[in-house]
């Protein structure tokens, strides 16, 4: 590309640009000035957006391990073309969380604390372990797509070697962490509103983040297609219909099991009563579960919807908002009522969020630009006509 | 063999003067934060409030939990309990991740919001000067007595003695003896709790155990799921395997 067609300004190169200026503004005033100055959190609002976002990022990351596992673990090789997107879109998901993480505490500078100051009986603490082992496999499990690009054959061999406990390892980190978000809520039983209170909250994140994050990949794989062409020299050219529509089957499963627990913990700790209590709580809470949940199911539950792109992007939508919806309601509409104030993210808090999304679409498009991360038998090297590429990762 | 200690704040004796407010903001050297110490609440710098239902008078304080879900919480034990019995709190640890202010169920603790090096603020029963003999600010100055400070089997057997010989004075209550697993600040009141802004309908055994249902699981999965997942990648591999030479075999034939 030349530099004359970088510098060409084009609709999104503009509001990406404005963002992301926008954003380093307001990192510094966070810095500089505190998080008092620069959110709304408030005493009774100890936790906001960065936290909420948090949440939600690592959940529609939950691919990266689903996938692996898939291919990896259960040999189903059918969804091999999967794998890269999915790792390099939990690798970047959890690269924004970290960033979040450390923005939003309050003594940034003690950030490593949790290195060698330890309590075991922290969910935090376990969170923050899961999420520094994890990243590091993420990144192992991603490194072989760019040695391979570099042609560094000795640390690919290494890591063909290790590939198997090492994806092993991340199931169970991911397993842990996933579910351990929804732990996190376990403490506050008369602050976090009954319709999301539960004793089984680490299992439904944990069955929810498994539907979101392969509907996040069925997303992302329209949107490659519609947005990255060959004529802009990308490989990658989206995937084929009957790997997406097996992820939507698996989806629709996951799906299923949730709302099938949903119905228990309701029934058996006796909150069906809350559904007919009009409030904030409970429209949000119908909306979630409606648009995320029953509307998906109903849908995918037909063949031929599964195998129409048009249907599998708009479901993938649904899913993801759902998720998005849950885990918002859970971390801040959820406890509102409790904590007696009324909280909207500030100004400086949803810019720095925004760019941090931008940049990680930024590198999302730059890597799938230069690595071979689409990859299915047919795709062609625009350069060296056919490649051959390992699916190893 | 140091006992733990604890305050027994009575509602009946208490006279709403706000010695104990002021004390507290001595002690601990805070700055004024209002004119009318009725009307405060709390705040990085202001760890007790006294609060006015009526003619009665209820002062608001950090419960120090038997088993305290801030410090259940706190990844890099920056909370921790004293052998006094406090609920203490170590700046030089603490990341500021805030699940602490998140977690207490009396929503107790402060933040120094205005601040780039923030801390968590909140009553520490005066840890300090009890392990050398003294008491609590706030005890120290009450004039009426309607805070006691003593071993907690002490106070305990105070506030069961008081309700029982005035059964007409005083709900049949001790705030604080169950809630949330225990405190060592209880409270014995002529009213139900909830009319005086105590939180009503807190679970009876301690915070920390909701968490540990779930955390005691983890050993469990990580040792099966590696099990699972071994055994899986094993079988499959082989299944395939299988169907490959059948394959083999049947293009042979």
């Amino acid at each position: 590309m030349k530099a004359s067609e970088i510098l060409k300004p084009t609709f999104w190169k503009v509001v990406s640009v404005i963002i992301v200026t926008m954003g380093l503004f307001s990192t510094y005033f966070r810095f500089s000035r505190g998080l008092g100055a620069t959110t709304n959190l408030h005493d009774t609002v100890p936790w906001g957006l960065w936290i909420g976002f948090d949440f939600l990022g690592v959940g529609l990351a939950a691919a990266g391990f689903t996938i692996a596992a898939t291919v990896h673990i259960f040999h189903i090789h059918k969804f091999e073309p999967l794998v890269r997107p999915a790792i390099l879109t939990a690798f970047l998901g959890y690269s924004v969380v970290v960033c979040l993480l450390v923005v939003d505490l309050g003594r940034p500078e003690n950030f490593w604390h949790p290195l060698v100051m330890w309590n075991i009986h922290s969910v935090m603490f376990e969170i923050t372990w899961c999420l520094i082992c994890y990243t590091t496999v993420l990144m192992l499990e991603f490194a072989p797509v760019v040695l391979e690009k570099f042609n560094f054959k000795a640390p690919i061999k290494i890591l063909k070697m290790i590939s198997i406990p090492i994806v092993i390892a991340g199931v169970l980190f991911s397993t842990l962490h996933q579910s351990s978000f929804g732990s996190l809520y376990l403490i506050v039983p008369g602050k976090l509103h009954p319709l999301w209170y539960s004793s089984l909250l680490p299992v439904h994140f944990y069955i929810s983040c498994i539907a979101a994050g392969l509907s996040m990949i069925i997303f992302e794989s329209f949107l490659i297609a519609r947005s990255f062409t060959k004529e802009d020299g990308f490989y990658n050219t989206g995937l084929q219909m009957d790997v997406l529509s097996g992820a939507a089957f698996a989806v629709l499963i996951a799906l299923i099991a949730g709302f099938l627990l949903k119905i228990y913990d309701f029934v058996e700790n006796g909150k069906l009563i809350y559904l007919t209590i009009f409030s904030t709580e409970t429209y949000l809470f119908d909306l979630e579960i409606i648009l995320g949940t029953i509307l998906p199911i109903y849908v995918l539950s037909f063949r031929k919807f599964r195998e129409d792109k048009k249907w599998l992007y708009i479901i993938s939508i649904f899913v993801i908002s759902g998720l998005i919806l849950n885990r918002l309601n859970v971390s801040i509409t959820g406890l509102a009522a409790s904590s007696g104030v009324n909280y909207f993210p500030s100004f400086d808090e949803i810019s720095i969020t925004m760019m941090l999304v931008v940049l990680a679409l930024f590198a999302f498009r730059l890597i799938a630009k230069y690595f071979p991360l689409f990859v299915n038998e047919e795709s062609e090297d625009p350069v060296n006509g056919r490649v051959q590429i390992n699916h190893n990762y | 063999m140091f006992k733990e200690k604890g305050i027994l704040f009575d509602v009946t004796l208490c006279i709403g003067c706000g010695s104990c407010y002021e004390a507290c903001k001595e002690v601990n050297k805070l700055p004024q934060t209002n004119n009318d110490f009725l009307k405060d609440h709390l705040s990085d710098n202001t760890f007790t409030v006294v609060e006015q239902y009526g003619e009665l008078y209820a002062r608001k304080l950090c419960m120090h939990c038997n088993d305290p879900a801030c410090a259940s919480v706190c990844l890099v034990g920056a909370i921790t309990k004293s052998p006094t019995g406090a609920v203490v709190y170590d700046a030089e640890k603490c990341i500021g991740c805030r699940y602490c202010m998140q977690a207490c169920p009396h929503k107790i603790p402060r933040y120094e919001w205005g601040t780039t090096h923030p801390r968590v603020r909140k009553c520490n029963l005066c840890d300090e000067r009890v392990k050398t003999g003294k008491l609590p600010g706030c005890v120290d100055a009450c004039p009426t007595e309607a805070a006691l400070f003593g071993d907690m089997d002490q106070i305990i057997e105070i506030a069961k003695q008081r309700l029982k010989e005035n059964p007409d004075k005083y709900y049949q209550h001790i705030y604080g003896l169950e809630e949330a697993g225990g405190s060592h600040v209880l409270v014995i009141s002529p009213v139900p709790f909830e009319q005086l802004g105590f939180g009503s309908n807190l679970p009876l055994e301690p915070m920390p155990e909701f968490t540990m249902r779930a955390m005691e699981k983890i050993p469990s999965v990580v040792v099966g799921g590696g099990a699972f997942l071994s055994a899986m990648y094993w079988l499959t591999k082989r299944k395939n395997q299988i169907a490959k030479e059948e394959k083999k075999q049947t293009n042979g034939n």
